[in-house]
This record gives C-alpha cells, structure tokens and sequence, in this order.
C-alpha cells in the first residue's frame, strides 16, 4: 500500500485573532502588545508559540494557543484604543488543519491555484482551496491551511483526498 | 487565462481567485443630474474590442478592489493598479502605447497619481 502524500491533522486548540487597522500608524502599538514585530507584505513573524500573519494591506492575524486568544484580544483591544481599530476573537470561526509530509506541497497543488511550493520559509498566502477561501502558511516541514469553520469538513474531505495514497504528483 | 497581479498584495491572482466588477473609472450621476446622465451612469457601457480598463477584486486574497488594464481580443493584460485612481496612471498609459501605438486615451483631465491619493487607502 503506498504512501499517503502528506498527514492531515485537525488543529483544534489554535485561536485566532483578526486585527484591522492602519498597519503604518498602529504598527509599533500592535507590535508591543503581541510581542511580535510586524510582519512584511504576504510574511509571517513567529516565535514558536505564536505567529502574526500579514492578510492585507489592513489586516492582520494573530495565531495562538486557544487558551490565551481572550487576553491577547484584550491586551490587542487596550493597546489600539485610540486608533480607528477592529481587534476581535475570531478562533471559533476558523478551522486550521496541519499538512505535514514529504509532498505536502503535492496535495495543496491539486486544491489551490496559487504556487505554494515556492512560497517562502516565512510567506503566507490567501488564495482558494477548491470552492472555499483558505489562508496557508508554512509550519515546520509542513503547512497549515485555515478556512471558515462552516465549511471545515469539506476543507477535511478535500486534504484527504487530495494527499490519498498513490496519487503523487512526481513523474512516474 | 487571465493572470493580474493585484497592486495591493502583489500577488500574482489567477482568475478564479478575482471576481469581477465591471467598467473602471464611471463617474456616479446621482440626485440633481439629468435624466440621461443617470441613464448613461445606469446602464452606458464601452464594451471595446481592444484596450479596456477594468474594476477586479481579489477576493479571495486580500480582498481589495483594484484596476487593470487589458486588451478584449488578445487578453493581454497591460498592468494593473489601484483603485484610487480617477483615471489611468501615466505608465498605464505608456505600457499601453508600448504595445498599441495608435491607441490615444479618451479622457481629457490630468491623471492623478496614485501617491495623491494613498490616504484614501486605509
């Protein structure tokens, strides 16, 4: 039997934070009260436990442990309250599932019309998998892919076949 | 296929990624205009075969509205740029006139530059 392309594992314990403002003017604030420094354009900024990703040129997302996305939403909420801002828990609207393996590349490729395989150590890319928007970036050898949570067992169903054993991309 | 690369992320988009939005640069006609001013903003639209200017919204990546500039026929695709731009930008104009040299912009008042109007952006 061969292999599968890569192991999709359902992240349940991510919690995420949307936070939109003026990047430029509330930069050093958001970046004092994540802890992070900003990302730049289509990058992520991590330091193991948590992760900032750039989504727009006016949105932000903070990836964290579920267990403190309601005091970083806080810590977020206070350090932006004189800017024009929008900090909100997003964590239980979002599914994340984790790609790992030596193709994983190979089963993102089949869903997605965007090249993942060149994206950068650090980049983070929002495009579509199949019928539904997704976010993806790289996680240790793998990816890991976010989307709505409404549609989170078709974006499971979707990774699984797509990373189905003996059905690698690689010339045979 | 259709490949723009969208001015705000600098992601190069495939088509099924933007959705689209019609004739770019309409001026709105709306209370205290005349009859056919509203008409002409409602429904007048240039559909050229050739050079065209367009509204795309990359809307499943970073979800901004954005102009591009194309060719119907050969979808050739000239650049693309913000969306805050009342007319197309000069190097719109000269990457058009690049490839189609009898081609001459039918709009008559200055091109604003996309740095005027950056502080309608956020």
């Amino acid at each position: 039997m061969a292999e599968a392309l890569a192991k999709i594992t359902e992240l349940k314990d991510l919690g995420m934070v949307q936070i939109r403002a003026d990047l430029v003017r509330a930069g050093d604030a958001i970046a004092a009260a994540t802890g992070l420094a900003m990302p730049a354009a289509n990058a992520t900024v991590t330091d193991g436990a948590r992760t900032l990703c750039w989504m727009s040129p006016d949105e932000l997302l903070l990836v964290l442990p579920k267990a403190e996305a309601r005091e970083a939403t806080q810590a977020l909420a206070d350090a932006l309250s004189t800017e024009h801002a929008l900090v909100l828990d997003v964590s239980d609207m979002r599914a994340a599932f984790a790609i790992e393996g030596a193709r994983a590349a190979q089963a993102l490729a089949k869903l997605c019309p965007a090249d993942i395989a060149a994206m950068p150590a650090d980049g983070i890319r929002r495009t579509r998998a199949a019928q539904v928007a997704c976010g993806i970036w790289r996680r240790g050898e793998g990816f890991v892919l976010i989307g709505f949570r409404s549609v989170g067992d078709y974006i499971g169903g979707l990774l699984r076949g797509a990373a189905r054993p003996g059905t690698e991309l690689d010339p045979r | 296929m259709l490949t723009l690369t969208c001015p705000y992320c600098g992601n190069a988009a495939e088509e099924t990624e933007l959705a689209p939005g019609g004739e770019a640069h309409l001026k709105r006609f709306g209370p205290g205009s005349s009859d056919e001013q509203f008409e002409d903003y409602l429904f007048a639209r240039k559909n050229p075969k050739g050079v065209h200017f367009e509204r795309w919204r990359h809307a499943y990546g970073c979800g901004k509205w954005f102009l591009a500039a194309r060719d119907t026929v050969t979808l050739e695709v000239f650049g693309t740029y913000k969306a805050q731009t009342p007319n197309p930008t000069p190097e719109i104009v000269a990457a058009v006139q690049a490839k189609r040299p009898n081609w001459t912009p039918d709009w008559t008042s200055t091109p604003a530059t996309t740095t005027s109007a950056e502080s309608l952006t956020e």
